[in-house]
């Protein structure tokens, strides 16, 4: 059978197929941007249909329904003037504090907005992919961050394009810390594969001291993370390894499922 | 006619792989219709379409995903393949057969990839949410495969030329009438 010409069609196909996989990464990432080109006009389109949706639906809105909305938004920012007025006086202590110690200052984050256009379509990944790249400053293991929280890291950059490794997939591992007032610290490890909201956090110590509804923030550590980026809360926690070391499952505050703008952070 | 069945073939998997990229997944799964399309494709066409379908259906969605690049080729190969050997011997008009036909390769396709994922050192998301995800994948790129089966059979009547009826008239069997 394989004597028939047609069959080296089959042949030549796996031979392609296990080149590919053995291609070296930045050749591969290259290629893969070239492949999936095709598909940004789609996703342009689709991305312009969303928004005319939108529109459309904004238009459905009563006036006594935008006159509750615009009321609700004046006392938040109400609420967030005084805020930020607070946190203005705090930053200047902070400052006034760090030059008595010769502390070195921390510097606002520069961060760049961008949209999601593609899910991974595959069921073992939890990744996206966001409409800027290496022409916007993106780079690779810059933080990903939505308003609610933490969400994942850039793992590839092309030059419009950017792949985002999401919080519980096994490539995106984050150095946390539990804010209980002892200040346990863990790793954030992988998610389940139907919650993709639950993820698992590992390697604290024995004597950890959870419960319920405790903050879990990025502790900073590991060289990738700023410091202090909210990540999720305690939902629950086990001893596991023979009781050698505690761990939890961690709400995450950001929705990854229906994330559709994320912020990087630049520097 | 078969360059316009191939385009068909292609631009199908084409916009499947967009879609399983743009939409959110059906409780909790990403469904995979690719194995479907190769199952109709084995079926109706021969190795070198199978051989590109597999190998533009493969790579673009490795390209979209977090997949090495190529790792879906195989498994849609394999599926094509083994069906092409024996599609002599499967009722392949039958809705039933292109369903169980179906299923079998929307849970192989998977489970291959997952094989050769964990084997070359990667790390998966993978639990026992998987089984029910493959489960899923399994009725639905079932149900998919005679759906695909229809709708293809649909475009190529539409756009087919129309088979010409053969005559019980020949011509070497003419009785020549006259005086010579």
């Amino acid at each position: 059978m394989f004597k028939k010409k047609r069959y080296i069609a089959l042949a030549i196909v796996a031979l392609v197929a296990l080149v590919l996989l053995n291609l070296p990464a930045n050749t591969s990432a290259r290629l893969r941007l070239a492949i999936s080109s095709p598909f940004v006009p789609l996703f342009g389109l689709s991305s312009v249909s969303q928004n005319v949706a939108g529109s459309t639906a904004d238009l459905a809105l009563s006036k006594s329904e935008l006159i509750r909305q615009n009321n609700q938004l004046r006392a938040e920012i109400a609420q967030l003037k005084i805020q930020q007025a607070q946190s203005a006086e705090q930053v200047r202590e902070n400052a006034r504090l760090r030059q008595f110690v010769n502390w070195q200052t921390t510097r606002p984050w520069q961060m760049k907005l961008a949209r999601v256009v593609v899910r991974d379509p595959a069921n073992w990944w939890s990744t996206v992919q966001i409409d800027v790249g290496s022409q916007h400053g993106i780079k690779v293991n810059m933080t990903v961050v939505t308003p609610a929280g933490l969400i994942g890291r850039v793992s590839a950059v092309g030059t419009y394009r950017s792949q985002v490794t999401l919080l519980g997939d096994p490539n995106c591992k984050v150095a946390a810390v539990v804010l209980n007032g002892a200040g346990e610290a863990g790793v954030i490890g992988n998610a389940s594969p139907l919650d993709r909201s639950m993820v698992e956090l590992g390697y604290l110590p024995p004597t950890a001291s959870l419960k319920p509804n405790q903050d879990v923030v990025t502790s900073g550590l590991g060289g990738i993370f700023p410091r202090g980026i909210p990540i999720g809360k305690v939902v629950d926690s086990r001893q596991v390894e023979f009781g050698i070391a505690t761990e939890a499952r961690v709400k995450l505050s950001a929705s990854l499922g229906a994330v559709d703008e994320v912020w990087v952070i630049l520097q | 006619m078969i360059a316009f069945n191939s385009f068909i073939i292609l631009l199908a998997a084409f916009l499947v792989v967009f879609m399983q990229s743009a939409v959110n997944g059906v409780l909790g799964t990403q469904i995979d219709l690719l194995p479907a399309l190769m199952v109709y494709t084995s079926l109706t066409a021969g190795p070198v379409m199978i051989a590109a379908l597999a190998l533009c259906s493969g790579l673009w969605f490795d390209s979209l995903s977090a997949n090495p690049l190529g790792i879906s080729v195989l498994p849609l190969l394999a599926i094509g393949f083994i069906i092409l050997i024996r599609r002599e011997l499967i009722l392949r008009d039958q809705s039933y057969a292109q369903f169980v036909i179906g299923s079998t390769a929307s849970l192989g396709a998977p489970l291959v990839t997952l094989g050769l994922l964990l084997t070359s050192g990667r790390e998966p998301i993978v639990g026992w949410g998987t089984v029910w995800q493959l489960a899923l994948m399994t009725i639905i790129g079932g149900a998919a495969t005679p759906v695909f089966a229809k709708l293809f059979g649909f475009i190529t009547h539409t756009f087919d030329y129309r088979t010409v009826s053969s005559t019980s008239f020949r011509s070497d069997r003419e009785i020549r009438r006259g005086r010579n």
